[in-house]
């Protein structure tokens, strides 16, 4: 939805690296103008009338109930405006949410996501493409995808509530221990985003970080699994951690990447 | 401190005498409390959670003797305050205390119940249902000792012909602990049957 | 007025001689309203202190991770969860509530209704000397081994329902049994409230000559009343999951952690109507005192404060769209929680239309009121965003959630309690309090309440995750602008928590050597103006009669801007 409205509010400190980030960027966008236009318009009146309607010298204030039909417009007439901004709101907010968590589109791949006190476990399908197989790959704290394809998740817990949280993609899902629970992403861009734990879980609740890379192609990704499964494989998590912070989006001109971190990450693919 | 009270007390603008509107007040929010309790139940029960096929095993004819003890007692009270409408306070203060002794006989029978399940192996623990079963009828069953004690206080003053207004209100609270074991005994003991 | 007691005897005697009463009984175990009032405020101020010291740590050791806080130590993840938890559940229960409802109901309502004390004068002693427990079982909880309870003021089982989990085994016991203890002093006080404002009024005040702040607090009480109970059964369920082993909300007996969700937000979200009422109520009586106006469609924003309560009931699961209910359920929440932005959008706009046409003087009472109605316009219109389901998906748990509720919560309780702080001071101490200072501390408060908490709807924008110690380990969270950000949030926050020290001291200083009030030092109409600053033992020397509505002010054809209700009306108006 985001092609006929973009502020680039959200996407100035996160990129959008989902198929839904787009509509969800857009529902911010077009709340801030709804709420915005409401609020510019609150403010004013209030300010105008607290500088109007200071007390003078020898001005007496006028007596007004409210109470009267007449007066009472004057509030309703805003009101009734209020009521239709908001019909029109959700709207779009129930075929977005309609979209990214009641339906769930025929999927390329599933992964797995296992929150625990204090770490994340991910199952890979490997290359018969199901889970609970021989050829499954285990990680830990690191996520592996591939760019374009729909993927399905299941969300275990070995303890308490956790949530599947990756800012990128504009997701984020509780878990709950005793189910499983399921859901769907399709990653748009390719680079290595933070994947947070998003419920408090305990003491080790901060400490919860983990990451999810989107590989640009097939080859990249088997070449990761490939590494994973001969032990050889360098974790894009750790990578990450070690290269320190990641520069907001606004901050870096979107057509240069010189970034250490933009071009070691390159590098590992 | 002044030995009287305020006169706010003693005033009524709306026409209802204010211990009146304060017990209702008060039975409002505990059946918010009791019915939030029992919808918990109900969610698990319908949403199969297991061990709700032991409501099989509570004894049915203690809970329906329990009912006829509790409602018989919710008619003594009503006479222990129709006595004091009319000025007659040893029937009064007589009623009350046959309404404390169904709140005992309640409390014994509650008492045999509890220890015959506990040595079968049925405790709080044992399995959801039975979590429900204690909490419930303990929290009922604290209600009806919390009633039979205030209700001793009152018989005393009332004997005294001394705040014979607060019997009526007594009675209402007592209705109310009734009313929860009518909710309470077709949950626990007569489904499944 | 039918008086029920003729025909019965009863308790009381003939009004006796008062004996001499010493200290113990004329201010630890006094049955007044006015003290009992006092006690709520000072030991509400008391935990604010508390809670705005927690939130000075973990906002520290968010600005300068790792770093020891100055006057607390190091801020270490298991200390940062027992912060933040205890932060908003001090907050809530032990600051807005008793400050806003018990304090200033307690003072208020026999005053403003025209009569002598509360209906039940003992029952609301024991109410506060239950309160009193709960706030000393809460601090007794932190010092226990394990320490504080660290499962956020939300408590979600499993982790609050096993020691193994949340590694504070009696830390969580004593916290909810406090938070219990909190709930049934209020629903004892509720039962004071609501029968002395329905029994106790003077005659001739009808149901709509009763000054609104009256109505806001008893609408909350009966909200709180009835929001509180499920949630009081799942406290007890939550207990007995902790201490005796059954499995409620365990999955692994049988239990549902969802259950527990449910029961706390039915209760949560008209919570904080239960406290956003009384301010609303408080900044109504305000500005119509300052603006020297009516206010704007008594009972349209009658019916307004009643809608949203009432709605209040069927919009909680906003706080679950992405905890696992079925998806489809969220739409239903979707459309309530947008509609209860509408009764509430009508009260703000006739609070508005009230200053039209007034003559309005900004003292700080009204500077007050004032910050209060722009601050809660921003918090007001950021919860739409939160309401928007799909929007949720990416801010629940984050910090556009924290900045929301601080831009609704903060002016509720803060802005709000100093509103009425200043306002009432002089009825209550019978002093005036020094208003350079006052306009000092109103400045150094809602300047830096700005600095705090706007710049944190971007980092949450940025997707910042919350109850997080250290966003440095978070490579995308980590940049040095965020950084920049929370730090410039935690110097003002440092720097409203020095101006608080103002107040502190024009308070006390001003209740001793203050100004002597007048009685009625801001000319207003309702009666607790008509008596001494402050009011004797009995409040009234004679019932007063009340003849017209709280708000005449600036009546065409008289001479005076304001007309009291207790004035007989006269033959040549």
């Amino acid at each position: 939805m985001n092609e006929y409205l973009d502020l680039g509010l959200i996407t100035s400190f996160v990129p959008a690296a989902s198929s839904f980030a787009g509509d969800i960027d857009f529902l911010f966008d077009m709340i801030t103008i709804i709420v915005g236009f409401w609020f510019i318009i609150t403010l004013a009146t209030l300010f105008y009338f607290i500088m109007r309607f200071r007390r003078r010298e020898g001005v007496k204030a006028m007596y007004i109930s409210g109470e009267k039909h007449s007066e009472k417009v004057w509030t309703h007439y805003p009101h009734y405006g209020v009521i239709a901004f908001d019909v029109v709101l959700i709207g779009f907010v129930i075929v977005v949410w309609v979209n990214v968590k009641q339906t769930l589109p025929a999927n390329e791949d599933t992964i797995r996501a296992i929150g625990q006190q204090w770490s994340w476990s991910f199952v890979h399908t490997g290359k018969d493409g199901k889970l609970d197989t021989d050829d499954d790959v285990n990680t830990v704290n690191d996520l592996h995808v591939i760019k374009d394809k729909t993927y399905h998740f299941e969300l275990q817990s070995r303890d308490v509530l956790h949530n599947f949280a990756i800012p990128a993609f504009r997701l984020r899902q509780d878990i709950i221990p005793g189910r499983t629970i399921k859901g769907w992403f399709k990653p748009t861009e390719s680079g290595t985003f933070d994947l947070q734990c998003a419920e408090i879980c305990g003491r080790g609740h901060s400490m919860m970080f983990a990451a999810i890379t989107v590989h640009p192609d097939r080859q990249s990704y088997d070449g990761t699994m490939d590494a994973i499964r001969a032990g050889t494989y360098e974790s894009h998590f750790e990578l990450k951690r070690q290269l320190g912070p990641v520069p907001l989006p606004f901050t870096v001109s979107k057509k240069e990447s010189t970034s250490p971190y933009a071009i070691e990450l390159a590098k590992s693919f | 401190m002044s030995t009287h009270g305020p006169i706010a007390t003693h005033r009524t603008a709306t026409g209802i005498p204010t211990g009146r509107l304060a017990v209702w007040w008060l039975l409002a929010s505990e059946i918010f409390i009791f019915g939030g309790l029992i919808m918990c139940f109900l969610l698990f029960k319908f949403n199969n959670a297991p061990g709700f096929e032991d409501a099989s095993m509570t004894s049915t004819a203690a809970g329906a003797f329990n009912t006829f003890v509790l409602l018989t007692s919710s008619l003594t009270i009503v006479l222990a305050h129709a006595a004091s409408e009319r000025g007659d306070t040893s029937a009064s203060f007589r009623y009350i205390w046959f309404t404390i002794g169904g709140g005992l006989v309640f409390m014994l029978v509650k008492t045999y119940e509890y220890s015959t399940k506990i040595l079968l192996g049925h405790t709080l623990t044992d399995n959801i249902f039975w979590s429900f079963y204690y909490t419930a009828t303990g929290l009922h069953a604290l209600h009806v000792f919390g009633g039979m004690v205030i209700m001793a206080i009152i018989s005393f003053d009332v004997r005294k012909n001394y705040n014979l207004q607060r019997v009526e209100l007594i009675g209402i609270y007592w209705h109310f602990v009734d009313i929860i074991w009518i909710f309470l005994f077709p949950i626990l003991y007569i489904a499944n049957f | 007025m039918v008086q029920q007691v003729e025909t019965i005897s009863h308790e009381t005697e003939a009004h006796g001689t008062h004996h001499e009463m010493s200290f113990w009984e004329k201010y630890i175990l006094s049955v007044d309203h006015k003290i009992i009032g006092l006690q709520y405020l000072f030991t509400g101020l008391f935990m604010a202190a508390i809670g705005g010291y927690f939130a000075y740590a973990f906002r520290m050791q968010l600005a300068f991770p790792g770093a020891e806080v100055p006057l607390f130590g190091y801020v270490d993840p298991a200390k940062f969860n027992m912060l933040v938890t205890n932060h908003g559940t001090i907050m809530i229960f032990w600051v807005a509530m008793p400050v806003l409802i018990a304090a200033f109901g307690n003072w208020m309502i026999p005053l403003m209704i025209g009569c002598d004390d509360m209906v039940f004068p003992r029952l609301n002693r024991l109410s506060y000397q239950i309160f009193l427990a709960s706030a000393l079982v809460l601090i007794l909880s932190f010092f226990v081994e394990g320490g504080g309870f660290g499962g956020a003021w939300t408590s979600y089982p499993p982790l609050s329902a096993a020691a193994e989990y949340n590694l504070t085994n009696w830390g969580a016991s004593l916290w909810l049994l406090a938070v219990a203890l909190e709930i049934v002093a209020f629903l004892l006080g509720g039962i004071n409230f609501i029968t002395t404002t329905m029994n106790a009024r003077a005659p001739g005040m009808g149901m709509m000559d009763i000054p609104i702040v009256i109505w806001m607090i008893d609408i909350a009480v009966i909200l709180f009343m009835a929001s509180v109970g499920p949630l009081i059964a799942g406290a007890v369920m939550l207990f007995f999951d902790q201490r005796l082993g059954t499995s409620f909300f365990l999955p692994s007996g049988g239990g549902d952690p969802l259950l527990w969700e449910h029961l706390f937000w039915f209760f949560g979200h008209p919570e904080v109507y239960v406290v956003l009422l009384p301010t609303m109520g408080i900044v109504a009586e305000i500005i119509t005192v300052f603006s020297r106006k009516k206010l704007f469609g008594y009972r349209t924003i009658l019916y307004t404060a009643f809608g949203t309560g009432g709605l209040s009931f069927i919009v909680w699961a906003h706080h679950q769209f992405v905890a696992g209910i079925d998806p489809r359920m969220a739409n239903v929440f979707v459309v309530t929680t947008i509609l209860i932005s509408i009764p509430i959008a009508e009260m703000l706009f006739s609070y508005i239309a009230t200053l039209y046409g007034g003559s309005i003087e900004f003292t700080t009472p009204m500077l007050w009121a004032l910050s209060f109605l722009v601050s809660f316009l921003i918090g007001g219109v950021t919860g739409i965003y939160l309401g928007a389901s799909a929007l949720d998906v990416y801010f629940h748990d984050s910090y556009f959630v924290i900045a929301h509720f601080h831009y609704t919560f903060f002016p509720i309780t803060i802005i709000g309690m100093f509103a009425a702080m200043t306002f009432w001071f002089p009825k209550m101490f019978g002093r005036m309090m020094d208003e350079t200072l006052n306009k000092i501390h109103f400045w150094g408060t809602f300047i830096p309440f700005n600095g705090l908490f706007l710049p944190l709807f971007l980092v949450g924008m940025a997707g910042q995750h919350r109850r997080i110690s250290d966003f440095t380990q978070y490579p995308d969270l980590a940049s040095p602008d965020l950084q920049g950000i929370r730090i410039f949030a935690t110097v003002s926050l440092l720097i409203m928590l020095l101006f608080q020290f103002v107040f502190i001291y024009n308070f006390f200083n001003s209740m001793f050597k203050g100004k002597k009030a007048l009685m009625n030092p801001w000319r207003a109409t309702t009666l607790e103006w008509t008596i001494p600053s402050p009011p004797p033992h009995g409040n009234f020397a004679e019932m007063p009669t009340v003849y017209r509505g709280p708000y005449e002010y600036s009546v065409p054809g008289h001479d005076e801007d304001y007309w009291p209700q207790h004035i007989p009306p006269k033959s040549n108006v």
